[in-house]
């Protein structure tokens, strides 16, 4: 990347957020003039007129694989992953080999993000030890430690004691923390292939039902009311949750919840192909899911966007669809998924987007210094993007480690051209730096 | 025909008539002393069963060989990921060794559709079952069947199943015997009606082309042919029914039950049977009950499946694989 002189980078001529045309002069590490006809002086010029620039996004839903599976991605890989999303902090989900339950795991991680400089790491939690589900891992001091989390999950495994989730609920008031529940019954869901529906029916695949999502759902709200802590929902994926979770923000209980990328696009139909690509949990649901979702996130009732970035080597989707590994890539697309789905819908707008991606995913997770405002004094965390840009998605372009994704080959808006991570770009041009 | 067969849903009418009346050629050979068809010399097809099946694989065998095709026995048992080797690696090491024709059975639904679709193999793809999705060989033995009892031998030639009631009755839910029955049958124009305690019918079966009864005794009077499906003793235990004895009385198939049935009407069973369970010997030994008859119609249809996706009446092309390296 070239630097100039000064250390400075003038952004001339972006809508900030999708409105005003702005000129935006970083200094260091942080935005220390916005306005019109700043002078460049010595600073690096970044032509952006007809581009949008919004907050650094913040994805509270990755899996970066590392330790355990370097095979699918790496800290260095995902992290360039997401700063070629636009991304500038993504959470890293536990279920890695050892698993992040104790301070030792989560600090490793934390401390490769810092030392790769692509993108903030934070690590995730587990909530119970090894994602067992039976003991409460030491999530104090996991939290205490440098990497400082605030976020636990079990992501992959559902916390189903009621016992166990309703005390880990409780435990993290202490500092802050979070519980980001994976909702999924486990009884009803045992040999889930995908959606169970009209397609599981006809395809005589194993049923994911809607109801072993709101089911736990629906007792995690109430736990939550009862012991007046916080709780996240994770990648809600039917109409029914969006119902539950509407209902209890409405009696003021502290939920939140994220919607997927590919839950806000695709359907259980493309399972017909049987290609394991589609194969994801919670899996793709109906078209009238589909549209609650795209309603729910566009009202608020859905805090977020968050990918469930999920890489995959290939040969762990290119056999028979049982046999195959769940999840999709989704950092790379995300921010056009969004635009195809909310924005060029009308759903949204640009601010929308900011607060979906960037704003609300980082006050989620207490992300400091992300989600902050295009303005004066801010540190320069910041994406830029060119709503215009039509292209093919072409998998072998990826930064990702992982060609996993299901949009290949398919048409979407938008392009992240410059991402900076406190006033440096680590994406510039399309290229990352 | 198109050039696999993975579900009964991708057949025509035609496309099922053709196959019925092929069948009928191949019964006829059937009655000659010498029962081989000089079709499909020197071609190579190879039964692919991840899953242990013999009557099937016997029945594809006896059929490849009748039509003369060389045929390899390929049992990999367990899945392709316990046995350590991919799907994908296992066809393409058989298609080196010069394959034309590949009939699969696998426990995994859609393995056949992703051999034929993904590009791994050139070979011919035939789907022998797949986990709980498509049996289509066995649905034609099937229409082979009713077609012959109620339409007729010859009578039944260049002719559908227009208007005969079909009742099927047993685990509709991990059937693969039943999804691609409704599909045939009801491309074929006959009237379907799925018997089963609810939780033995898939979420979603609303949406299939035919009827859906919790109530046997009411649908006996109304069928031309019963047709008994396999109930696994295993699936009380996860709560699809409380024990066998209920299931027998409730869902099972006795000679009174059979007095209800009008009396041209047929018993058909794909087998393995449970006696005693889905269906009694009284039943099962009777001369309304077309088991056997199924069996052998199995070898006709299969023979006729594989001469006409294999273009049994042509010369033997050469294999894709050597036409790309001339």
């Amino acid at each position: 990347m070239t630097m100039s002189e000064t250390g400075k980078t003038l952004i001339r001529g972006a809508k900030v957020l999708g409105g005003e045309v702005r000129d935006v002069l970083i200094d260091g590490e942080t935005v220390v003039e916005v306005g019109t006809g700043i002078e460049a002086g010595g600073a690096t010029v970044v032509e952006a007129a007809g581009r949008i620039l919004l907050p650094g996004l913040v994805d509270l839903h990755t899996h970066l694989r590392e330790p355990g599976r370097e095979d699918s991605e790496t800290v260095l890989t995902g992290t360039r992953a997401a700063a070629s999303g636009g991304y500038t902090a993504v959470f890293a989900m536990a279920n890695t080999f050892p698993v992040a339950d104790t301070a030792g795991v989560v600090e490793q991680v934390w401390r490769l993000g810092r030392e790769h400089g692509y993108c903030d790491v934070r690590p995730i939690g587990a909530v119970t030890v090894g994602l067992e589900g039976r003991k409460l891992a030491e999530l104090g001091a996991m939290h205490d430690s440098a990497a400082a989390v605030t976020v636990f999950s079990d992501d992959g495994k559902c916390v189903d004691d009621a016992v166990i989730m309703r005390r880990a609920l409780e435990y993290v008031k202490a500092f802050g923390g979070v519980v980001a529940q994976h909702a999924q019954e486990p009884r009803l869901t045992e040999g889930a292939q995908m959606n169970e529906g009209v397609v599981s029916a006809e395809l005589g695949l194993g049923g994911w039902p809607a109801v072993a999502e709101e089911s736990i759902i629906a007792r995690d709200v109430l736990l939550a009311e009862h012991v007046g802590s916080r709780v996240h929902i994770c990648h809600l994926s039917t109409a029914g949750s969006v119902e539950i979770v509407r209902w209890a923000k409405s009696r003021g209980i502290d939920v939140t919840a994220e919607v997927t990328p590919h839950h806000l696009l695709l359907t259980d139909e493309l399972v017909r192909t049987y290609d394991p690509v589609y194969k994801v949990n919670p899996p793709l649901r109906t078209e009238r899911d589909v549209t609650a979702l795209r309603e729910a996130l566009a009202d608020g009732t859905i805090d977020i966007v968050a990918t469930d970035h999920a890489p995959h080597p290939h040969e762990d989707k290119d056999c028979e669809w049982a046999a195959a590994a769940m999840g999709m890539v989704g950092l790379e697309t995300a921010l056009s998924v969004v635009q195809h789905t909310m924005v060029d819908t009308g759903l949204l707008t640009w601010e929308g987007v900011a607060d979906r991606m960037s704003f609300a995913p980082a006050r989620i997770g207490r992300a400091e210094g992300h989600g902050r405002p295009v303005s004066s004094g801010e540190p320069a965390n910041l994406t830029l993007l060119d709503p215009a840009y039509r292209g093919t998605v072409d998998p072998a372009g990826f930064a990702s480690r992982s060609r996993n994704t299901p949009y290949g080959g398919r048409e979407l808006p938008g392009r992240v051209t410059h991402t900076f991570l406190r006033g440096r770009a680590t994406l510039m041009d399309g290229k990352l730096a | 025909m198109k050039r696999h067969l993975i579900s009964a849903a991708d057949l025509t009418r035609d496309d099922a008539v053709l196959i019925l009346d092929t069948a009928e050629e191949m019964a006829r050979v059937a009655d000659r002393p010498i029962k081989k068809l000089p079709a499909l010399r020197g071609r190579t097809v190879v039964n692919l069963f991840f899953e242990d099946s013999t009557r099937t694989r016997i029945s594809f065998e006896a059929a490849e060989k009748r039509l003369s095709a060389d045929v390899i026995n390929f049992a990999a048992k367990g899945s392709s990921v316990s046995k350590g080797e991919s799907l994908k690696d296992t066809a393409q090491t058989l298609e080196a060794m010069g394959v034309d024709a590949v009939v699969i059975r696998h426990g995994a639904s859609g393995a056949p559709y992703r051999l034929a679709t993904s590009g791994w193999i050139d070979a011919a793809v035939v789907n022998a079952g797949d986990g709980t999705h498509q049996h289509p060989t066995q649905s034609l033995l099937d229409a082979f069947t009713l077609r012959r009892r109620l339409v007729g031998r010859d009578a039944g030639l260049g002719r559908d199943l227009a208007g005969r009631r079909v009742t099927i009755v047993g685990d509709i839910l991990h059937s693969r015997v039943a999804r691609s029955n409704v599909d045939l049958l009801h491309t074929l124009g006959a009237e379907v009606t799925l018997v089963a305690p609810p939780t033995l019918l898939p979420v979603g079966v609303g949406n299939w082309p035919c009827e859906v009864s919790y109530d046997l005794d009411a649908a006996l009077p109304k069928s031309d042919a019963v047709m008994m499906l396999r109930v696994q003793r295993e699936r009380m235990n996860a709560a699809f029914f409380p024990t066998e004895r209920e299931y027998a009385r409730r869902y099972g198939l006795d000679g009174d039950r059979m007095a209800k049935m009008p009396e041209h009407a047929i018993v058909m069973h794909p087998g393995p049977m449970v006696r005693g369970m889905e269906i009694t010997a009284e039943v099962a030994d009777s001369a309304r009950c077309t088991a056997v008859e199924q069996v052998a119609g199995g070898v006709h249809t299969r023979m006729a499946v594989l001469y006409l996706l294999l273009g049994g009446n042509e010369p033997a092309v050469s294999h894709a694989r050597t036409e790309e390296t001339k």
